[in-house]
């Protein structure tokens, strides 16, 4: 079927199946969906260029779950207009699934399947011949690295195997946008470094992704722009290093051999600044005003004035005080209190 | 529609290569009713009195339509556990026709329908079931026993769509199918019950398909029975078939 040809044309010739001309791959404009009493999203708006990684990123219920389940067709949104390569979700939602991948915090798939039975399956469902479906279901189960499971259940996978294979299985038919729901929730850091670089192939290949995730860490490496997600309503978003911006600048630290040499320090890194420097327990901390040159220049300035120096570093913020500073509560609280999609 | 056949096909596939691999649930529906079988027979067999049949011959059809009323469990378990692990969202984001889902599910069902219906038949030869028909009766008989249990299939797809878990499935479906199944002539003459069970039981689907399958089998008085329980099968399905479709849509939406 011609989704799975057009995917064996290189990158950037793809955009041809993509959205027109310089449409992003995914918009949202305006998005709202409420369950009951409940306004599970209020109002999103977010978009992502094609071969980007957009990270929604936010806490447990914050709406995440269900952006992804609109913009897969599996829920209608009560308000919005959401566009995924040039397609109405609500009213191309038919056509809109030959180009899309799904895979979620829950590896949906057959337990009492074998991998390769279930990549055939879901390849079959796309309207592939059997034969066809088989193929490409060995080709991923390689490229998955779990071709040593070909003819076991998938009861009997560890938790990274289901995930590399829930996947695999959104892969199937070489969709040109992936949506991954909380991809790496519950798995171990070594499955879970494994599936970012997985991702990270993916998207070099020319696939975006929208990827949801509550581990500010996992979105600081994937995403290329975030948009954060708090009580259905985006509270920010732009590339990770924006945002950190909005936080404040980058910080110098400079830990002294000798902490009789404080006063000293400050007055010779004070120009650097536009606040005074502070000094605590023999460190000193100024706000600098941009990132090139700043090491060079504070350790010039140090040696200039004789100061020794222990150790001296450049801290940027974190994704964790973004979250803090813009929702006034740590991102990660409510890990594991709420499971259900 | 060549979509809506051959997605179908594949889902009603996918059902049956896992079958095997779940051992515990082929148990439950293999050995189990062989033993109600020999325990009817052996235990209650000499205490019922079935006028006119040895009870081993009253009972096997009796016991052949309770057992398939409950082979559409395997659906109720398996929307039920499709649903919670997500694999019905996969079906949902694919290109397919969405009603495969659901008829695949209670397609394969009338495979191990079938199956069951053999396994029960042979164990009742075994045992002594002598059938009184030509063998277009016999068949006959097979093709009315998919017919009931694909519409029973209905019923449980809807109960496995509306339980929050496999455990409840069993429980209610347990609960609301066994009674029916009782008050029936599946196990005893309708006569020996008392009058408002015996109003019950005489227009209970289960009454109408047990003796339509006796009349067939057994060379009993067929009266209304056979289009009885052709009817009700199609009424079953009219009534389950739609609110499963349409709780499907909505369990999934979700």
């Amino acid at each position: 079927m011609s989704t799975s040809e057009v995917m064996r044309i290189p990158a950037g010739a793809r955009r041809a199946s993509g959205p027109p001309d310089n449409e992003p791959a995914i918009s949202v404009d305006g998005l709202s969906k409420s369950f009951g009493e409940v306004r599970a999203l209020d109002g999103v708006s977010f978009e992502a260029a094609a071969g980007t990684v957009l990270g929604l990123l936010g806490p447990n219920g914050a709406g995440k779950t269900t952006a992804v389940r609109v913009l897969t067709t599996l829920l209608k949104p009560d308000e919005g207009t959401i566009r995924v390569v040039g397609l109405d979700a609500v009213r191309d939602a038919v056509e809109l699934r030959e180009r899309i991948g799904l895979a979620g915090q829950y590896a949906a798939v057959d337990e009492n399947l074998t991998g390769l039975e279930n990549l055939t399956m879901v390849g079959r469902l796309y309207g592939e011949r059997r034969a066809t479906a088989k193929a490409r279901g060995m080709e991923l189960l390689e490229n998955f690295d779990l071709v040593d499971a070909l003819k076991r259940p998938v009861k009997t996978y560890s938790g990274g195997m289901r995930r590399r294979l829930d996947l695999a299985a959104a892969l199937v038919a070489k969709p040109p946008v992936l949506f991954l729901d909380e991809p790496t929730t519950g798995l171990d850091p070594r499955s879970r470094l494994d599936l970012w670089n997985t991702i990270e192939e993916l998207v070099a290949d020319g696939t975006t992704v929208l990827l949801t995730t509550q581990y500010l860490d996992e979105a600081d490496r994937l995403a290329d722009t975030i948009a954060v997600i708090d009580h259905g309503k985006v509270i920010a978003d732009g590339t990770p290093d924006t945002l950190k911006d909005r936080v404040g600048g980058e910080r110098l630290e400079v830990r002294l051999a000798d902490t009789g040499a404080t006063s000293e320090a400050i007055e010779a890194l004070a120009p650097m600044s536009d606040e005074a420097p502070v000094a605590e327990d023999g460190v000193v901390k100024l706000t600098v005003r941009g990132r090139t040159g700043t090491i060079v220049e504070g350790v010039r300035r140090l040696d200039d004035a004789g100061v020794e120096v222990d150790d001296l570093g450049l801290r940027r913020p974190t994704l964790d005080d973004v979250f803090l500073s813009l929702t006034g509560h740590v991102a990660e609280a409510t890990d594991d209190a709420e499971v259900t999609s | 529609m060549s979509g809506l056949v051959s997605d179908t096909m594949i889902v009603a596939e996918r059902n049956l290569v896992r079958l095997p691999r779940a051992p515990d649930l082929l148990l439950a529906f293999t050995v189990q009713p062989v033993m109600f079988v020999l325990l009817f027979v052996s235990v209650l067999g000499g205490a019922i009195s079935t006028p006119g049949y040895d009870y081993v011959d009253f009972l096997i059809p009796g016991i052949i339509v309770q057992n398939i009323a409950f082979g559409g469990f395997v659906t109720a378990l398996g929307l039920n556990e499709d649903l919670h692990k997500g694999l019905i969202d996969r079906f949902r984001s694919l290109p397919m026709a969405r009603a495969a889902v659901l008829a695949g599910r209670t397609l394969a069902d009338v495979v191990t329908n079938f199956l069951s219906v053999l396994v029960l038949l042979v164990t009742g030869l075994i045992i002594g079931f002598s059938f009184n028909a030509n063998t277009g009766e016999v068949i006959g008989g097979i093709a009315l026993l998919l017919l009931f249990g694909y519409a029973f299939s209905w019923v449980f797809a809807l109960l496995g769509l509306i339980v929050s878990s496999p455990e409840a499935a069993n429980s209610v479906g347990f609960i609301a199918v066994f009674p029916l199944t009782f008050v029936s002539s599946a196990f005893v003459p309708v006569e020996s019950m008392p009058d408002a069970l015996q109003w019950f039981a005489e227009v209970n689907p289960f009454t109408v398909t047990v003796d339509a399958l006796r009349a067939l089998w057994l060379g009993a008085p067929a009266g209304n029975s056979i289009w009885g329980a052709i009817v009700w099968s199609f009424v079953i399905i009219a009534i389950f078939a739609p609110l499963a479709v349409s709780r499907y849509r909505r369990a999934a939406g979700r």
